[in-house]
């Protein structure tokens, strides 16, 4: 990505520019939190599905081993061809060679986060592959030079006006039409053709099933059906992570996705490939890059467990007001943000930073993991190996003195106070990071503790 | 260069290698599934949450009012399929035809084995659509379902898919969706514009 370079702060500064802009992204997140909120609200046994979706999630990361073998040979079984990419690198020559062997240089893609972690449009087209994405909203960004901002919701960062300009321009629409029926369609007869003409599509994995080798994929649009029984390649892309035991466990997670991501009872289509169609070719590239590492990171591992609904993003304070770029990596967010780290701690330092840690996150997510705590423990290792941002380090010091001794915190506070109310303009500045994009109330003449004292004399007396 | 043959097969040892060192002691499946919501009325249920999901329900008898109602709604399209052997005025699907060819059907009326009251998802195997494309390609999608088939909750949907041999299978609940555009719920995607259940009592 152009903007990796800059970190967290950086980059939520620039999208902070646009009051009005945050306030809408920010609404509209919150929205869909909402639509979350009465959805799961509609069941009874809510929470023991959560506990029993994270317990399901603990068998499978205990057995991850036992469980790839047999989803493996069963798998192979169905007439599958089954790889095995140890790093993203890996991942992207396998689709490619794929791609070669049937001298198909077009292919059509329906959403995957992990191809978007491996960068695999870049790799391809650099490769003079061409690849269109299929989900509208992966087309939107796609057609835009850009990359999703929400793992569910790829341009919801996009008003429609704009969108209705960008169609102008690459699919011919009229100039000035921001209507969503009339884009969508549009957008749909634009992809149409590509269905209809590209032989080979890749999708994304949702769950895969260990005891039968079969694997599903959930969209509202039908984009990944729509690529994959019309193309004669199917490839698969999962990460390991993805597997489930039983195919009645697919009850408990198809229950918790959609209603978690959108407030959807269930997705559109949840379709359970088993055997390619014949004369179909049909292959799965299992990848790790990086997740038997975190495998092996006791207090990271539960992160594993994601289904990659994006409710903590949906209710994320920071990532509703900062917008899913600043944290410059695929899978932005809270859980994005327990995830990086993993895979590059020095670039993604920032990252486990970028919360408030109000715990949010870790009350809506379906499988129970711990993330707001996750993000603590990464802020510790991130300290101790050294990856701290400079500034934070000499202000957590300088804090760190300031609390552990009484008199000076008295003192740091009265002269705090002082200065606000006499010379705001000399806090009140753009040197001050606490008033970008902020306002503070007025400073009180009395700090709380010289309060409690003068009333808890009155009282005795 | 190495062929991506090799490094799969070293990728896999060094994966599968890399799993087993660092997945944690075992720790066993809960013993059982938890109870999932039961209606007052499962057909009910279905019907207002596939209606408030973009479907439409027509109630029927016999199959005499599908043929009724298909011939008083869609009597002037001649693109409509089926693989209903029973529904004589509608065109019968061809499973040996390339799937492209099926991207101007209007209507394509298939069977179900049943569905679903939580989320309005109808079950449908390759045996029912005989051709994978054919529910995600049409204009429109019919389904016919009786009423006995509706049932509460996933659970007991996958209690009744059981180990089932198929060769793909999907639930579908409603006409192709989407939001990207500004959260404005657009019908027809890429899919379907409509899906229509006819309810046999």
């Amino acid at each position: 990505m152009s903007t990796s370079n800059l970190s967290h702060p950086d980059l939520a500064q620039r999208f902070n520019k646009d009051e009005a802009r945050v306030d809408w992204h920010d609404e509209t997140l919150w929205w869909i939190r909402q639509k979350r909120d009465r959805s799961a609200w509609l069941f009874p046994e809510w929470e023991s599905l959560r506990n029993q979706a994270s317990a399901i999630k603990d068998n499978v990361l205990s057995n991850l081993h036992e469980h790839l073998l047999q989803f493996e040979s069963n798998a192979q079984s169905n007439g599958v061809i089954i790889h095995w990419a140890a790093d993203a690198e890996e991942h992207n020559a396998i689709v490619h060679s794929i791609l070669k062997k049937h001298s198909v240089d077009k292919i059509v893609k329906s959403k995957s986060m992990l191809t978007e972690e491996c960068g695999l449009n870049d790799y391809l087209s650099q490769r003079n592959i061409d690849v269109i994405d299929t989900d509208l909203g992966e087309r939107i960004v796609q057609l835009a030079g850009e990359h999703p901002s929400h793992i569910v919701l790829p341009c919801i960062h996009w008003k429609k006006e704009e969108i209705g300009e960008l169609f102008h321009e690459h699919l011919g629409t009229p100039k000035g039409n921001a209507d969503p029926v009339f884009l969508t369609h549009a957008a749909r007869e634009h992809l149409r053709e590509k269905f209809l003409t590209r032989k080979a599509a890749i999708t994304g994995v949702n769950f895969a099933v260990a005891e039968t080798g079969e694997f599903v994929v959930c969209t509202n649009e039908g984009n990944a059906d729509m690529g994959a029984h019309l193309a004669d390649v199917h490839i698969a892309c999962m990460g390991i992570e993805k597997l489930i035991p039983q195919r009645k466990h697919l009850g408990i997670f198809l229950r918790l996705l959609a209603r978690s991501a959108t407030g959807q009872p269930i997705t559109t289509y949840s379709s359970h490939f088993v055997k390619p169609q014949p004369g179909q070719e049909m292959h799965i590239v299992l990848v790790d890059n990086g997740r038997s590492r975190q495998l092996g990171r006791e207090e990271f591992r539960n992160s594993l467990k994601c289904i990659r609904c994006g409710a903590c993003m949906n209710t994320c304070p920071v990532y509703r007001r900062s917008g899913g770029h600043s944290y410059h990596t695929a899978i932005a967010g809270p859980i994005g943000s327990i995830l990086a780290p993993n895979l590059d701690m020095k670039k993604y330092a920032d990252l486990p930073f970028a919360s408030t840690l109000c715990g949010s996150c870790t009350n809506v997510c379906p499988v129970k993991i711990n993330i707001h705590e996750q993000l603590y423990q990464w802020r510790q290792v991130i300290v101790q190996e050294g990856y701290s941002p400079a500034a934070k380090t000499v202000a957590m010091k300088a804090m760190a003195v300031t609390l552990s001794k009484p008199k000076l915190f008295s003192f740091a506070g009265k002269a705090g106070r002082w200065m606000i109310r006499n010379f705001p303009f000399l806090v009140n500045n753009r040197m001050n990071p606490w008033y970008k994009q902020r306002e503070l109330p007025e400073a009180p003449r009395e700090s709380f503790g010289d309060w409690y004292k003068k009333n808890q004399h009155g009282r005795k007396g | 260069m190495i062929g991506t043959k090799k490094i799969s097969m070293a990728a896999r040892d060094k994966i599968l290698s890399a799993v087993k060192e660092n997945q944690p002691a075992g720790v066993a499946l809960p013993a059982e599934i938890v109870d999932a919501i039961v209606y007052e009325d499962a057909a009910l249920q279905f019907i207002k949450v596939f209606e408030g999901i973009g479907g439409q329900v027509v109630l029927v008898n016999a199959w005499k009012d599908i043929d009724d109602f298909l011939r008083n709604n869609f009597a002037g399209q001649s693109k409509n399929i089926t693989s209903i052997p029973g529904l004589r005025q509608v065109k019968q699907l061809d499973a040996s035809v390339d799937p492209h060819s099926l991207a101007d059907i209007q209507l394509a009326i298939l069977p179900v084995s049943f569905a679903v009251a939580e989320n309005g998802a109808a079950w449908l195997t390759e045996e029912m659509m005989q051709i994978r494309g054919l529910p995600f390609i049409c204009q429109q999608l019919v389904i016919v379902l009786n009423k006995r088939d509706i049932l509460h909750n996933m659970q007991q949907a996958y209690d009744k898919i059981g180990t089932a041999d198929y060769a793909f299978g999907v639930f579908i609940a409603g006409p192709s969706k989407t939001a990207d555009i500004e959260q404005s719920l657009v019908l027809g995607a890429h899919g379907p514009k409509s899906m229509i259940a006819f309810i046999i009592e």
